[in-house]
């Protein structure tokens, strides 16, 4: 049952922006007008089928969607129990999920009339499809990005740049996502006239988680129906990573109305999540707080000051998650769990030996959970884990964990 | 009337316009804030507004986020931040007192928790930069029962539209943003904002201190001929910060408030 008593999971956000008691619109009063004109570009283009049509060309033609549906035939050996199929969003152009979102959002943004695009990005995917999608429509990009990750993500900062886009390291705090989210805001909040902020994850204030997650669907209806093909029923478990949650998220929703599916979003662990908080685990470590222009999970001290976090993913180093998550997880529809860098790590080295697939760092982390989980469930059950990302970006902070120099 | 109500009617009564400096709780460390604080009023301050240190100042500029870690490193609190209030009001039962910062330390404590700690501490008026009037039910409405002023800010995306929203809970005077932006950027102009302030008093006739990007007793001198009080809150931090000691502060606030209550003269 859903916070307002009907029968379907996939009915929120309410007309607050709310999932139960999470999301909401916690931003200045500068910020309010644009993101209720946000709101109503976005319920327009939803019913327009111009702007779906516009989309599903560009996803086909430019993304090269739909991804596959990959059964993995050698991991699934090796880990003795369910059939494990990768779904291969990191085989869209730019190597990861983030495309599916961005160009949701460009367009909006051209139908509003914007110019100017600003971003936030914590490994960089999310940084290089915002400033692809604006290298192909000529749109002027600005990114915000942690200094601590512009110095442990450097392909993809070099990326972004040959892009045409700027990159302006975000030097407060310890300088990580959080960080480049409260730049991206502060740039936001000064441009109002001629920017439009794309945000890469199901967070921020209302209407992002919700537009995030509809454009990041098309991966959950895709496994539907690649996997009705394929086997002819619906999956029994997914599984994706989260840092702020929007690959998992386009992967369950479509399917959270299905009881018999089973669904795992999994947090990173980083040292291990306990009182030391030297991890991302905001729904297993943190509390409710409000953040960013959403009330949702926090890694926070009893002050309510945010903590940092950490997790050897850049991409999954954030102290929230979307709001989304969070109600889910408070109504147990979905389950969480965390694994720790070590696991991710050895799940990483895992998928390229045996499926001759480099994951990023992120989806290594479903991984290292589909290695725990995978083997207690039958052979005949199956399990889909969301590939959101490719590795390139990260064999320097692979090796150097691994102890080797490239 | 709370001691924000009864401030500007003597200011009006003055034809005066109010100075309101913004110092940021706990900043440097504890003992300096509030020798600072214990020093505004004397300093030429109608009104305090003292900042809520908190690790993600979004709406802020550089000047009050360092201002905010220095505190925080100093081990300031939201509870630390009261404590303070309460020690000012050992010295000063008059000068108004208004909290600002965001809202998760608040939540964090709990609303009704933190209403009865400020309300008993002396806090007259609390600011909550993520609190639109969207979010109404969260703090503003158990606020105003408990006696506390809301002051809601106004900024030039304000418009005719939205602005009826904006004003209807808000108690004590409207704080209007003279620019887009965060703290500390940009400059405002007189010529920019007396429309802007005679539009938002012609609703409701609260009265209206302008804030962001005042930072020269020129300046404040200026928008106090058009406002009916001038905020000033990077230029002084940014004095705490280079390691002013709070006799130069104070001297820097009387010259801001000597400018501020000389315009209108």
């Amino acid at each position: 049952m859903t916070a307002d008593g009907a029968n379907s999971f996939r009915t929120g956000p309410d007309e607050r922006g709310r999932f139960g008691i999470y999301g909401g619109r916690f931003v200045s009063e500068t910020l309010m007008p644009l993101i209720l004109d946000l709101e109503a570009e976005y319920e327009k283009a939803k019913t327009d089928p111009t702007f779906w049509a516009e989309m599903d060309d560009l996803w086909t033609h430019y993304v090269g969607r739909p991804s596959p549906l990959y059964f993995a035939p050698r991991l699934t050996e090796e880990l003795g129990g369910a059939k494990v199929y990768l779904k291969r969003d990191e085989l869209n152009h730019t190597g990861a999920h983030k495309i599916n979102n961005v160009l949701g959002q460009i367009l909006l943004a051209r139908r509003m009339g914007k110019t100017r695009i600003i971003a936030e990005t914590g490994a960089g995917q999310h940084g290089v499809a915002t400033a692809t999608v604006c290298a192909k429509f000529g749109l002027k990009c600005v990114v915000y990005m942690g200094a601590t990750d512009v110095e442990r993500q450097k392909p993809n900062v070099f990326r972004m740049r040959l892009l045409g886009a700027e990159v302006i390291p975000a030097t407060s705090g310890r300088a990580t996502l959080k960080d480049a989210m409260n730049e991206a805001m502060r740039d936001w909040v000064t441009n109002i006239d001629d920017t439009f902020y794309c945000i890469g994850t199901v967070a921020g204030p209302h209407p992002y988680p919700a537009m995030v997650r509809d454009f990041q669907s098309i991966i959950g209806k895709e496994t539907r129906a690649q996997m009705q093909e394929a086997e002819g029923r619906l999956p029994d478990v997914l599984v994706a990573c989260i840092g702020g949650g929007s690959n998992a998220m386009g992967l369950f929703h479509p399917f959270l109305d299905d009881k018999d599916v089973r669904i795992v979003g999994v947090e990173a662990g980083g040292h291990g999540v306990d009182e030391r908080m030297e991890h991302a685990a905001s729904l297993t470590g943190g509390r409710p707080g409000v953040l960013h222009g959403n009330r949702t999970y926090l890694l926070q001290d009893d002050d309510g000051q945010i903590l940092e976090g950490h997790s050897i993913s850049a991409g999954l180093d954030y102290p929230g998650i979307g709001p989304e998550h969070s109600w889910l997880h408070d109504i147990k529809r979905v389950e969480y769990v965390s694994v720790t860098d070590a696991e991710a790590l050895d799940a990483f080295q895992l998928s390229c030996r045996t499926e001759g697939i480099i994951p990023a760092l992120e989806p290594a982390h479903a991984l290292a959970h589909v290695t725990k989980l995978a083997p207690t469930l039958p052979k005949d059950s199956l399990l889909v884990m969301n590939m959101c990302g490719r590795g390139d970006k990260d064999i320097f902070t692979v090796a150097e964990a691994l102890g080797t120099s490239i | 009337m709370t001691r924000i109500d009864r401030r500007f009617a003597k200011l009006a009564a003055e034809g005066r316009a109010a100075f309101v400096p913004y110092v940021m709780a706990g900043d440097p460390d504890r003992e300096t804030s509030l020798e600072i604080i214990r020093g505004l009023p004397a300093a030429g301050a109608d009104l305090i507004e003292f900042g809520l240190p908190f690790t993600d100042p979004m709406a802020d500029g550089p000047a009050v986020q360092l201002a905010g870690q220095r505190a925080l490193e100093a081990g300031m609190t939201l509870q630390g931040t009261l404590d303070l209030v309460r020690a000012l009001r050992e010295t000063d039962d008059e000068t108004p007192v208004v909290i600002m910062g965001y809202y998760n330390p608040i939540y964090s404590m709990g609303v009704e928790t933190f209403l009865a700690e400020a309300k008993s501490a002396g806090v007259d008026g609390l600011i909550v930069v993520d609190l639109p009037p969207e979010e109404d039910d969260e703090l503003c409405l158990p606020a105003k029962a408990a006696g506390l002023n809301f002051i809601r800010l106004a900024t030039p995306t304000t418009d005719d539209r939205r602005l009826p929203k904006v004003l209807s809970n808000t108690s004590g005077f409207v704080y209007y943003v003279s620019i887009t932006g965060i703290t500390g950027a940009a400059e405002a102009t007189a010529a920019a904002v007396a429309p802007e302030v005679a539009r938002i008093k012609s609703q409701g006739g609260l009265p209206v201190c302008v804030g962001f990007g005042i930072k020269t007793p020129e300046r404040a001198s200026e928008i106090a001929k058009v406002a009916d009080g001038v905020v000033v809150g990077s230029a002084i931090v940014e004095r705490i910060g280079a390691g002013q000691s709070p006799a130069e502060v104070l001297a820097f606030v009387k010259s801001l408030a000597d400018a501020a209550h000389n315009a209108k003269g």
